[in-house]
């Protein structure tokens, strides 16, 4: 066994993450631990990951409308952006998966079964790997906001889920792209969850029109910030 | 310095997104020594999540990652196959499955050794961020005893929470159910 060897630290950021326990989001209430965590060293396990650079992508994972026979109905759009660390570090050869509603806001999942149409040529589901210099695109339909069961006349505002792994295990994250300026953001406690208004706008796209194309598709930016590492004396070593 | 993106819930509908083929599959069926680790994930009423993915990621048999900040450098995964990650949502019973092989042992700093474990990540509807714990093997018990993390917990029921069970009559296969909430909440670390 190596006694002694230098790994990096990723900084622990307290005040971003939504608590676990959300009251108005009713499922967190069964579903919230409520003991305080264990302070995890990061070790070996926390601060390597998978590295899915070259994972099982195929033709059209990045492009949701083309995925079927068909043309998936509903507004074109473009999302694209950049996966960057705290240090505003590109992450490269990263996974990005993504997954939504489809333009009249269902789902299409057994357990979706509010009155809205299914898309026969929409999925809803994506992947792709981020550049050299952390970019990822995917070219999808603009997804519709939905109802839910949390309270009376809830609607969820548009949003996109987003899973990535980072670079390490410690800086995986699941979020939810929003889209500018949604007038369901005030009533929903999803997004409202977290309690920082900057960070909860760190959630919501940008509108791109440089990189909108003509005739074509709307486009929207939305970066991603993963953990950053602690300064250490080792990195600066050979 | 940029402000990190917050996490938000995978909902209910995680499984049109967060899908791997063979994703159970840490190592290929078949594998000599893999085990098969299986479990509930259960709610703080004690209703199966059915709605949830549990993640894993290990060092392989040897003790190996292949990653770059490895300070040990690279190895060939052993056995040949392995991918770390192990991904498997839960069925209507609330139940996962991970077919794996045991992770070597790893060092830890000031020459401590840690236990043969595998992180684990939760992800469900009504999580609002992902919960994360560990499983350690129950045929370790003297390592266990001796490794920095587990040892460090004063709680016994928690300690043991991290400890999966040896499935009665089933060779092989190794139960680790999680509960999130309840008296028997299992213990969870801040990553």
């Amino acid at each position: 066994m190596v006694s002694d060897f230098a790994l990096p630290s990723y900084r622990r950021e307290p005040g971003v993450h939504p608590p676990l326990l959300s009251p108005d989001y009713r499922s967190t209430l069964t579903r919230a631990p409520l003991l305080p965590p264990i302070v995890l060293p990061h070790m070996l396990t926390e601060v390597t990951g998978p590295l899915l650079g070259n994972g099982p992508l195929a033709p059209y994972d990045n492009d949701l409308t083309m995925q079927h026979t068909g043309e998936a109905i509903g507004q074109r759009i473009l999302v694209h952006g950049k996966v960057l660390d705290a240090d505003g570090r590109p992450i490269p050869d990263a996974l990005v998966e993504i997954w939504q509603a489809n333009a009249a806001g269902r789902y299409r999942h057994h357990n979706d079964n509010w009155p809205a149409p299914v898309d026969p040529n929409f999925t809803g589901g994506g992947r792709a790997v981020t550049q050299a210099d952390g970019s990822y695109t995917f070219t999808t339909i603009k997804p519709g906001a939905y109802p839910w069961k949390n309270n009376p006349n809830a609607w969820r505002p548009a949003h996109i889920h987003f899973s990535l792994f980072g670079r390490a295990f410690v800086q995986r994250l699941v979020t939810q792209m929003y889209f500018p300026d949604d007038p369901l953001f005030f009533q929903d406690p999803i997004f409202n969850s977290v309690r920082d208004e900057k960070a909860r706008r760190r959630m919501v796209s940008t509108y791109d029109h440089e990189s909108t194309k003509e005739e074509w598709a709307l486009a929207f930016r939305f970066d991603i910030v993963l953990r950053g590492r602690d300064a250490t004396p080792f990195e600066a070593s050979p | 310095m940029t402000g990190l993106t917050p996490s938000q819930t995978v909902g209910p509908f995680l499984h049109i997104g967060l899908t791997w083929p063979e994703g159970e599959h840490v190592v290929p069926d078949g594998t000599p020594g893999a085990v098969i680790i299986t479990g509930c994930l259960y709610d703080g009423n004690g209703v199966p999540v059915s709605d949830g993915v549990i993640e894993t990621w290990q060092a392989d048999a040897n003790g190996r990652f292949t990653h770059p900040d490895d300070p040990r450098g690279t190895a060939d995964p052993a056995p040949a196959g392995f991918r770390g990650l192990g991904r498997s949502a839960t069925d209507k019973d609330g139940r996962y499955r991970i077919v794996t092989v045991k992770p070597g042992r790893l060092p830890a700093p000031d020459g401590q050794v840690q236990a043969s474990h595998i992180d684990v990540s939760v992800f469900a509807r009504g999580l609002l961020d992902r919960v994360v714990t560990r499983i350690y093997f129950p045929d370790e018990a003297a390592a266990n005893a001796a490794d920095p993390v587990l040892s460090a917990i004063g709680d016994e029921r928690l300690r043991s929470s991290l400890v999966a069970a040896h499935d009665a009559g089933q060779d092989g296969v190794l139960r680790f159910d999680i509960y999130l909430q309840g008296d028997h909440e299992t213990a969870f670390f801040d990553v």
